[in-house]
């Protein structure tokens, strides 16, 4: 509007007058500019699709921030959100300096790419075939995923790690970890050559994220207190239902990004209709792993645990991540309660392991991760139980080996747990001397 | 003068107030509590481990008042505030030897 308005004011009545006998030919100009080819058509869809997923796969960091928040005690709260912010920040930036070349650029069946810089590169113009999109749109959609495997990490830690060795350890995670193992499929490695099926990452994001957790918890120990003698827990509640609820809530929202915008295409009927298939699938597998864990709690425990609901519907989501396309909706739904059942059997199981996860990170990503990769021949006849298995154990291995040097090197070198005092004290005060309810009594 | 000193139910304290108010007694102060009885507190279970809950939360309400109107306040308390179940708290009186008024200067009777 203003530059209009300028226009007219500088050219004054003469301007006009140009300006009213060129409109036709401006007209058709116009209009042939704006004749796009089906290929074009296309190249912008599946940016779009890019994008769309991309920031609600990116708002998934708000949802596992809110839902640690809510899962640890009050003391911690400030620290667990810095954590979050942070690792977020973090992934983006080592993504960028190498995870994605090292991830995407000349793998070529083999088991990593090549360390380099990552740029925008759109020279290739719109590819005939129309499954073009913009390159940047395809990177800010794969940076938010890394954050993702990121996040995971850092529920299970909670309320005991130091902050600088959990962000060393996601520096490496980001930048070399993920990446790699995720060349071997989604970067064209050897697993995909060799036929896994992962379709959103119920293995390549999810359980690495777990694997990584898992290897942090065994080395860093349980909370004090949480494991008392002679065999028994003494649970430590979290500060927050509502926020807990809310984090599940933005995460199931993030998730019709995660696995719906990884059909990668929306330039067809035919992926129109996958992305949408996509979607029920999705939403379908949560409800059912909501009410599984609902129905389960009720029965073992005569009541319903709001906790194992929130992580049920996580569970349901990882569950389907692997293959939420090709189930039918009832498929979805039986994958999904599965999942649901996993976690609510699970999660005492690393109790009396005396593995202490805050959040139920290690059931709700790795188990269930687990458990929808090898679900996918269910349901997809293009894949195998022995296939599925390979790429489960040897992305297990390399996370899990990787992971565990990696907590081992931190732990003997600049450790990464808190003293005692600071932990009873609360990570809050200790770490970061911000309170996240100052104005609140201690009880 | 007396202190009467109530360990209630949280949500009495509506109906322990307008009883209170009812028989003319003009302030009142409550605090936050937790505390156990002869059933030492109750179990929960959270993420399938179960956990004893040693301290279960009460209010505390104290209200001073001239020696003969403790009894009635003490009946007032103990109507409103019971329910029959396990839990409804107990009520002390104890002597008070002094009050003053910040603002006025006033003592004992005059200042309560």
């Amino acid at each position: 509007m203003s530059k209009t308005g300028r226009y007219t004011k500088m050219a004054g009545m003469a301007g006009l007058a140009v300006l009213a006998m060129s409109a036709p030919a401006f007209a058709q100009e116009a209009e042939e500019a704006f004749t796009l080819s089906a290929p074009e058509t296309a190249y912008i869809f599946n940016t779009l699709l890019f994008l769309i997923g991309g920031f609600l796969v990116m708002w998934m960091a708000a949802g596992f921030a809110m839902l640690e928040a809510g899962l640890v005690r009050s003391k911690n709260v400030a620290m667990q959100c810095t954590k979050n912010i942070s690792l977020f920040a973090i992934a983006t930036i080592m993504y960028y300096l190498i995870g994605y070349n090292l991830m995407y650029a000349g793998v070529d069946g083999g088991y990593f790419g090549s360390i380099s810089l990552w740029g925008v590169d759109d020279s290739g113009g719109v590819a005939a075939d129309g499954t073009g999109y913009a390159s940047a749109s395809d990177w800010f959609f794969q940076v938010v995923f890394v954050a993702t495997a990121a996040s995971i990490v850092s529920g299970t830690l909670a309320e005991r790690i130091k902050l600088w060795p959990f962000l060393l350890f996601t520096v490496i995670l980001t930048g070399f970890i993920y990446p790699i193992q995720g060349a071997w499929q989604w970067g064209g490695g050897w697993l995909s050559e060799m036929g896994f099926s992962d379709f959103a990452g119920s293995t390549i994001v999810h359980s690495t994220g777990g694997w990584a957790a898992l290897m942090g918890a065994l080395i860093l120990g349980p909370r004090i207190g949480k494991y008392v003698k002679g065999g028994g827990v003494s649970p430590m509640p979290g500060s927050s239902m509502p926020l807990a609820t809310l984090g599940t809530f933005i995460l199931w929202l993030g998730w019709f990004g995660f696995n719906g915008a990884s059909q990668l295409a929306l330039g067809t009927i035919a992926d129109a209709n996958a992305v949408s298939t996509i979607f029920i699938n999705t939403n379908m597998a949560a409800a059912g792993g909501v009410v599984a864990a609902m129905l389960l709690t009720q029965l073992l425990y005569k009541k319903v645990d709001i906790t194992m609901a929130l992580n049920g519907a996580l569970a349901g989501l990882v569950s389907i991540t692997a293959e939420p396309l090709a189930p039918t909706l009832g498929w979805a739904l039986i994958i999904g309660a599965l999942g649901g059942v996993i976690v609510v059997l699970t999660v005492p199981l690393l109790d009396k392991l005396h593995i202490d996860d805050v959040v139920g990170a290690i059931p709700v990503h790795l188990f269930c991760g687990i458990w929808g990769t090898m679900a996918v021949p269910l349901t997809n006849g293009d894949t195998s139980f022995a296939v599925q298995a390979t790429g489960v154990i040897s992305i297990g291995i390399f996370v899990a080996v990787t992971s565990l040097v990696l907590w081992l090197a931190l732990r003997f070198t600049i450790g990464i747990r808190c003293s005692e005092e600071e932990e009873m004290m609360g990570l809050d005060k200790a770490e970061i001397g911000v309170e996240a309810y100052p104005e609140f009594t201690a009880s | 003068m007396k202190l009467v000193m109530a360990i209630i139910k949280p949500f009495k304290l509506d109906e322990v107030r307008e009883a209170l108010t009812a028989i003319g007694v003009q302030g009142l102060t409550v605090t936050e509590v937790k505390g156990y009885g002869r059933q030492k507190g109750q179990t929960e279970i959270y993420r399938g481990a179960e956990y004893a809950v040693n301290f279960l939360p009460k209010l505390k309400i104290e209200v001073v008042v001239s020696t003969d109107q403790a009894d009635s306040v003490v009946s007032a308390i103990s109507g409103a505030a019971k329910t029959g179940q396990i839990g409804d708290g107990k009520i002390f009186v104890i002597s008070v030897e002094q009050v003053l008024r910040i603002r006025t200067g006033e003592t004992d009777a005059e200042a309560l």
